[in-house]
């Protein structure tokens, strides 16, 4: 039976975790995920699970690391000053090729930056963050039912592919309030058997987990396992909503809490005639270039909007390559893009001059 | 014929990468036959430090994984929590556990984590060439202390025991070395306890080993055995510092369980 809650982002991720069977939780306090935590701390009780403040974000992500290893689905949470520490710990994940589940709720930056809502931890969800040739999947979600959601599916993408998954998300999807849906008993799919955990070489050889490979070549190879895997997400999990776009002169690209005043703006300028629709990507990676080249094949114009100074556009502009034009409008430390600019900024555009 | 020595079982038969009279090899295997004894080699997750260490993996015939730098007690802490009743160990040099990681032994120790910790004490950096390490004596020549470790400008060696002492979570602290037939006999019934205070689930312990690393100490073997004798220890005395727990018996001992036939015949793992 499906029931509906009024909550926050930030809880709605936390439920989503739960009932995916996620019984490992560590983290470190910080605005604006606390909610995150703290609900945490009472859920892994309720329901046998751990949940540990830790340390630091160092230590969290360490945590969530030994737990992935023992086999357990595990998650941690930050905001943006917190991932960043965060990023040896992921590089570590996916040099061992062990599942994760992180929730970024983004602030403004640089440095201690702001509590306010951001988009400018982009590049470093997307491209890597930490070192090495790596990516995890990010999926940006739009509304607290998908906070739900996306969560609750990044761990059977993680375990699926043995990737640290990232779910992206600002400040204002964290905290904002709005019903949620789920059904009471939502199960996760299928709890994939994980025969490379360590959990004791009881009747059988003894196995490790590492990410060292000095025999030469040996490192190599798993770079291109890695690369092969990243490939096989890239074909099957690029996920994206566009909305019209067929007919449109002008598309709106943006994700996140942004994506949703880009909505808005569309209909009100279709209302007034001018053709402009919407394309969010939700998986940032594996990022929809195809859907964006085949859009901008038919000579559509492309704004790009982002609570950043232009991070997302890049790839924009990487899949539409010379085929159009692509503007960008951005807001930076914690301002959020208004409807209003971003009106008069596509009636610009499709000025004919 | 009576077989009076073999290599523990739990021990694979690859060839060490370390330098002769180097401790590590010494206490990898003090902490195998302790393995042996106790009959867990099917239930350890042991985490190996980046450090000189960081192939014990391919050394040791149980479970293993590796950690960054450091982070070693935050990863044992997340496999102990979820696997209650496996035995945890992480085994630590001093650049893991006393400089980049000190805030994760702290705090794995004050939650009173219940895992066992192998602090390997050889007062150098050994993987990166010899460095100075916060545990390097006041005195001594390093890489990066070449006109010694001057207390004013480098600080102190670092007593990261009697530091955890204080915390109620650690309920077994001891000091040991490597560098006579007697410490060496000692160092193993510390681990022992170690390995028991974490099956009878009593809480945090930590056996810190005074090791050579004659490689970075510029000696001999031999050298480097007499310094620890003459030098080392006077700066970090050896035994008990803390210990909470109620008398345990030494749990079982050598010769209880039955020899598996070969050991070497078992070609040691490949791991490309
Ligand atoms: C984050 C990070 N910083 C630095 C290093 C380089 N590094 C590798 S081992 C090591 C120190 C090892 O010293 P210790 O822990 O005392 O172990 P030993 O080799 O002496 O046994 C350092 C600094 C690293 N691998 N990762
Ligand atoms: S450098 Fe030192 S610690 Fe490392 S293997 Fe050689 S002797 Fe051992
Ligand atoms: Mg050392």
């Amino acid at each position: 039976m499906k029931k509906r809650y009024l909550c926050t982002g930030n809880e709605a991720c936390g439920e989503g975790a739960i009932r995916a069977a996620c019984r490992f939780y560590a983290g470190y306090p910080i605005t604006p995920q606390n909610e995150l935590t703290a609900y945490m701390s009472r859920r892994m009780e309720e329901e046998n699970g751990t949940f540990i403040q830790a340390e630091s974000e160092l230590a969290a992500i360490n945590m969530v690391f030994g737990a992935s290893v023992a086999r357990a689905r595990a998650m941690t949470s930050s905001s943006s000053p917190g991932i960043s520490l965060k990023q040896e710990g992921i590089s570590y994940l996916a040099g061992c090729r062990l599942p994760a589940v992180i929730i970024n709720i983004m602030r403004g930056g640089p440095g201690l930056g702001n509590i306010a809502p951001s988009q400018s931890d982009y590049f470093q969800a997307t491209k890597g963050g930490g070192h090495g040739d790596y990516r995890i999947i990010v999926l940006a979600p739009a509304n607290v039912q998908e906070m739900f959601d996306f969560t609750f599916e990044a761990f059977d993408l993680a375990d699926k592919y043995r990737i640290p998954v990232m779910i992206l998300a600002d400040g204002i999807l964290g905290q904002m309030m709005e019903p949620l849906e789920f059904d009471e008993n939502i199960k996760p799919k299928k709890i994939i058997d994980k025969p490379w955990a360590l959990t004791g070489a009881k009747n059988r050889s003894a196995k490790s987990i590492r990410s060292l490979w000095l025999k030469p070549g040996s490192l190599e190879k798993l770079n291109e396992e890695l690369q092969k895997t990243y490939k096989g997400i890239s074909e099957k999990e690029t996920r994206y909503e566009e909305y019209p776009t067929k007919d449109a002169d002008v598309v709106i690209v943006s994700y996140g809490a942004v994506s949703r005043i880009a909505r808005v703006c569309a209909n009100d300028l279709r209302k007034e005639g001018i053709k402009a629709g919407i394309f969010r990507p939700i998986s940032l990676w594996p990022f929809p270039y195809k859907e964006i080249r085949r859009i901008a094949g038919r000579g559509t114009k492309f704004l790009v909007v982002e609570m950043s100074a232009g991070q997302m556009v890049e790839d924009v502009r990487l899949a539409v390559q010379d085929d159009s034009r692509v503007d960008f409008l951005g807001r930076m430390g914690g301002g959020i893009p208004e409807e209003k600019a971003i009106i008069e900024r596509i009636k610009k555009m499709t000025v004919i001059s | 014929m009576k077989k009076m020595f073999e290599k523990p079982r739990s021990m694979t038969c690859a060839r060490t990468h370390y330098c002769s009279g180097c401790g590590h090899g010494l206490i990898h295997r003090i902490i195998c036959e302790v393995i042996d004894e106790l009959d867990i080699a099917g239930r350890v997750v042991a985490v190996a430090p980046v450090g000189c260490a960081v192939l014990a993996y391919d050394y040791w015939d149980f479970d293993t994984t590796e950690a960054a730098h450091g982070r070693t007690p935050a990863v044992a802490t997340g496999i102990k929590r979820v696997l209650p009743d496996n035995v945890v160990f992480t085994y630590q040099g001093d650049g893991d556990l006393a400089a980049i990681g000190t805030a994760e032994i702290i705090h794995a120790a004050n939650r009173g984590e219940n895992i066992s910790v192998i602090f390997v004490n050889n007062g150098v950096y050994g993987m990166t060439g010899g460095q100075m390490a916060p545990t390097t004596l006041l005195g001594q020549t390093t890489a990066t202390s070449q006109f010694t470790r001057r207390a004013d400008k480098e600080g102190f060696p670092i007593k990261i025991l009697e530091m955890m002492k204080v915390l109620p979570g650690a309920v077994y602290l001891e000091r040991t070395s490597v560098h006579s037939p007697k410490e060496v006999a000692k160092t193993k019934s510390a681990i022992m306890k170690s390995f028991n205070t974490q099956l009878g689930k009593k809480g945090f312990s930590m056996v810190e080993i005074i090791s050579p690393c004659p490689t970075y100490w510029g000696m001999t073997p031999l050298e480097s055995m007499e310094r620890i004798e003459k030098e080392v220890i006077k700066v970090y005395p050896l035994g008990s510092v803390k210990d909470t727990l109620p008398q345990m018996s030494s749990s079982r001992t050598r010769g209880s369980i039955k020899p598996r036939n070969t050991i070497c015949d078992r070609s040691p793992r490949s791991r490309g």
